[in-house]
């Protein structure tokens, strides 16, 4: 693996990699020195085209508890104003001898752009773009559904994947990195996903995601959900008339009172909610379901931390930048 | 293939004889160019003054008129001038260009207008016939002066708001009823902005996928939709630009079975490229409109083969690097196209078998040169015309480098792709602005100014 640009071209080889070695990874979290010394001496920068303290500070706590060397470089640049180009930006870091770049961007695509262009030659690490993908976020929720599945099935987590699951993601999956890399990983990975938004919130083209489709939440629950995944709504949605009013949506949509109390009448003792926060309670969720132990919000930002030292390990633990020059070298000669 | 001038001649003196081309890739012939015509046609001609060009092989054409051009000047001089530009055009096969309003300032005036209409004049490679804005600065609220533009030197017939859409239903109608009073047309961008505010490519399974804003098929075809039944309301002439949906096609199909006077156009790589190269986010494949379906690409090449697409128009819009070496959605829209327009339009339609040279000639000159009313282009490769030809060598292979085009704009989609059809020589007013395939000398046209 040389970067970490998306879950869809991920294949089932890798992904299981990264959630075995990020069942490693956990076990740092637990001792008294939370330190590995795998990555002293690598740089690992921090791209920041978009305000994440969530992810930024993930990403950081995983590259210290390697004991990588962190920048963060919160870019200037919007879709408003400009600033430096990705591409001086990208070879300014090269120019700092970065061994990998994190970046989170507004813009689709921009990580990729970065990987492939040519500017740079460090190993990229896709932190969220636009409304593309969120590779390692995706990574964070099969792992929590990994643990939960196979505590439930009384198997190792080691080598799973999640064949049989059933997953529901509800909310905004029009604009959600979140539910597009979480829909490619889960498929590789063996699941069943139901997508459940108003038709609003879909993208024209969902028909073909491997997946089902659902404008009725109840009705997806009834047929039975292991792991129930809500996004983060925008209540500023309403204004480009997606849907009426927050109150609407939350009646239809969110995972309320009353849904959170269904799950026991449905029989569906086992089911997790999640959520890849930041959440609107009372919105997508309701504080009692968002509270509830049926909620994976904070195993998801602990599992985070995990995954990310796994992706950051994997993509530099072997070869150096100047071993990687090396091979370059020799195979363009 | 001889290039040599003969010596003493002043250049619009110039005189060829080209032995042996096919005309329209039919009937082979000697022609015989001097005094900015064709002097004779037939076979075994000879002439001690001409300079004697071996066209075995090639096929002549009728220099290529590009009813869609963005020259860049004036005010964006570091993307595109009127002499590079020009010169690509020559190079691409073409006697004739229409430079969009879309420049800074605007071409909304007689001024800006003659402007470029002189810098044309001054370059020599090509007739450059300005296209008026519809709007003041392009902004879709007030008329610009359309009759002021009409009696110009620059003699605007054709009139767009291209890279915005007039979208206001009641100045659509007025521009489209204004312009009968001089025989003008109104060429539409259709876009309906509400529905493609951001919009980024094609609305479909590929931006799904992709979380890049989608530009509906839909805002395309409603405006058209619209616009074909002001044009019958109003009895006018309408001209729809660069077409890129089947559903399109349609409604185009439809207005001309009921008579409405409309023209459309699609560009070469509308005919060729597909969404599916999006995947690579590279912004060269960045365009307005965008790269749509493969679906939509069969739809207009029969759309062409069948006259429901009247002409080719390139959109040659070139841009300066740093607008392409971005994220995509920082990036600019739009594509070089001037000196690959011919080459592919051979390899989609004329090597697929759905048109002949002869169809060639129709769709890339005589329809373009009728729409925008250029009186001497666009003729009959024949004796007495005026000498504005094309030779072609369709058997060549070539691979597209950017790097050695003559437009000022590196960014063309097909980098690296191998095409077929090279153009071994232009004749623009009977001189060769292009020889052995590669820039001669313009047209002076001090004489005439």
């Amino acid at each position: 693996m040389r970067h970490l640009l998306s879950t869809e071209d991920l294949g089932r080889g890798d992904a299981v990699r990264i959630l075995d070695t990020a069942e490693e990874m956990s076990a740092v979290g637990d001792r008294e020195v939370k330190k590995l010394p795998a990555l002293r001496g690598r740089t690992v920068v921090n791209l920041f085209f978009e305000d994440s303290t969530r992810t930024r500070i993930s990403f950081e706590a995983a590259a210290k508890r390697l004991s990588a060397d962190v920048i963060n470089f919160a870019a200037k640049g919007s879709s408003v104003s400009k600033g430096e180009s990705l591409k001086d930006t990208a070879q300014t870091l090269e120019a700092m001898s970065a061994d990998a770049v994190v970046i989170r961007h507004w813009a689709s695509g921009a990580p990729q752009r970065l990987a492939n262009s040519g500017w740079i030659d460090a190993a990229v690490v896709n932190a969220g773009d636009g409304t593309h993908e969120h590779p390692t976020q995706a990574l964070l929720d099969a792992f929590t559904m990994r643990r939960h599945w196979s505590r439930l099935n009384r198997n190792a987590s080691t080598g799973a994947d999640l064949t049989g699951l059933r997953v529901a993601i509800a909310g905004d999956v029009l604009h959600s990195r979140v539910a597009r890399s979480n829909v490619w990983l889960l498929r590789t990975l063996g699941a069943s996903v139901t997508l459940v938004a108003p038709p609003t919130l879909l993208p024209v083209g969902v028909e073909h995601w491997p997946c089902e489709v659902s404008y009725d939440l109840d009705s997806t629950l009834a047929k039975g959900v292991d792991a129930m995944m809500m996004l983060r709504v925008q209540a500023e949605r309403m204004n480009a008339s997606f849907f009426p009013s927050a109150r609407e949506y939350a009646r239809r949509w969110g995972f309320d009172d009353r849904r959170l109390a269904s799950l026991d009448s449905l029989g569906l003792k086992d089911t997790i909610i999640m959520h890849p926060g930041p959440m609107n309670r009372g919105l997508e969720i309701s504080s009692a379901a968002a509270d509830s132990p049926r909620s994976t919000v904070l195993a998801q930002v602990r599992n985070g931390v995990s995954v990310r030292m796994a992706a950051l390990y994997l993509l530099l633990s072997g070869d150096t930048r100047e071993e990687r020059n090396e091979l370059t070298k020799v195979s363009s000669s | 293939m001889s290039s040599a001038n003969p010596a003493g001649q002043t250049p619009n003196a110039d005189r060829y004889l080209l032995r042996g081309a096919a005309v329209l890739g039919g009937e082979r012939t000697d022609l015989l160019i001097g005094d900015g015509v064709i002097l004779e046609t037939g076979t075994g001609l000879s002439d001690a003054r001409a300079a004697v060009l071996d066209a075995d092989g090639l096929v002549v054409l009728p220099g290529m008129v590009d009813v869609h051009t963005h020259l860049r000047e004036p005010g964006r001089e570091d993307a595109e001038t009127v002499e590079t530009g020009t010169r690509a055009a020559a190079l691409g096969g073409y006697t004739a260009v229409h430079a969009m309003a879309n420049s800074s300032p605007v071409a909304d005036t007689a001024g800006v207008v003659e402007q470029v209409y002189s810098l044309g004049r001054a370059a020599g490679w090509v007739d450059v016939r300005p296209v008026g804005a519809v709007t003041v600065g392009l902004a879709g609220e007030q008329l610009a002066e359309l009759g002021a533009m009409a009696d110009s030197r620059a003699r605007v017939r054709m009139f767009s708001d291209d890279g915005m859409c007039v979208h206001d239903p009641v100045l659509m109608r007025r521009a489209l009823e204004y312009v009968k009073a001089f025989d003008g047309v109104i060429a539409q961008h259709a876009q309906e902005p509400r529905l493609t505010a951001g919009a980024q490519m094609n609305e479909g399974k590929v931006s799904a996928v992709l979380g890049l804003t989608g530009w509906p098929a839909v805002a395309e075809e409603a405006i058209i939709a619209r616009d074909v039944l002001l044009a019958q309301h109003v009895d006018s002439r309408l001209h729809v630009c660069h077409v890129s949906t089947a559903g399109s096609v349609d409604i185009i199909r439809w207005a001309k079975a009921r008579g409405i006077k409309v023209t459309a156009e699609v560009t070469p790589h509308h005919l060729w490229l597909t969404e599916d190269l999006v995947r690579s986010y590279d912004p060269v494949y960045k365009v307005n409109p965008p790269l749509r379906s493969d679906e939509d690409v069969t739809a207009l090449r029969e759309a062409v083969a069948d006259g429901t697409i009247d002409v080719i128009g390139t959109d040659h819009a070139p841009h300066p690097s740093e607008a392409k070496e971005c994220e995509w959605a920082q990036a600019a829209m739009g594509m070089t196209g001037l000196e690959t327009a011919l080459s592919v339009v051979q390899h989609t339609l004329v090597e697929t078998g759905m048109i002949s040279w002869a169809d060639f000639a129709r769709i890339t000159s005589a329809t373009p040169a009728r729409i925008g009313q250029l009186q001497d282009q666009g003729r009959l490769v024949a004796a007495g015309e005026p000498a504005n030809l094309v030779l072609v060598d369709p058997a060549a292979r070539w691979t597209v480098d950017p790097a050695a085009m003559a437009t000022k704009g590196r960014n063309s989609p097909f980098a690296g792709r191998e095409l077929p059809g090279a153009v071994k020589a232009t004749f623009f007013r009977g001189h060769a602005t292009v020889l052995d395939g590669a820039l001669n000398t313009p047209y002076d046209f001090a004489g005439e100014l």
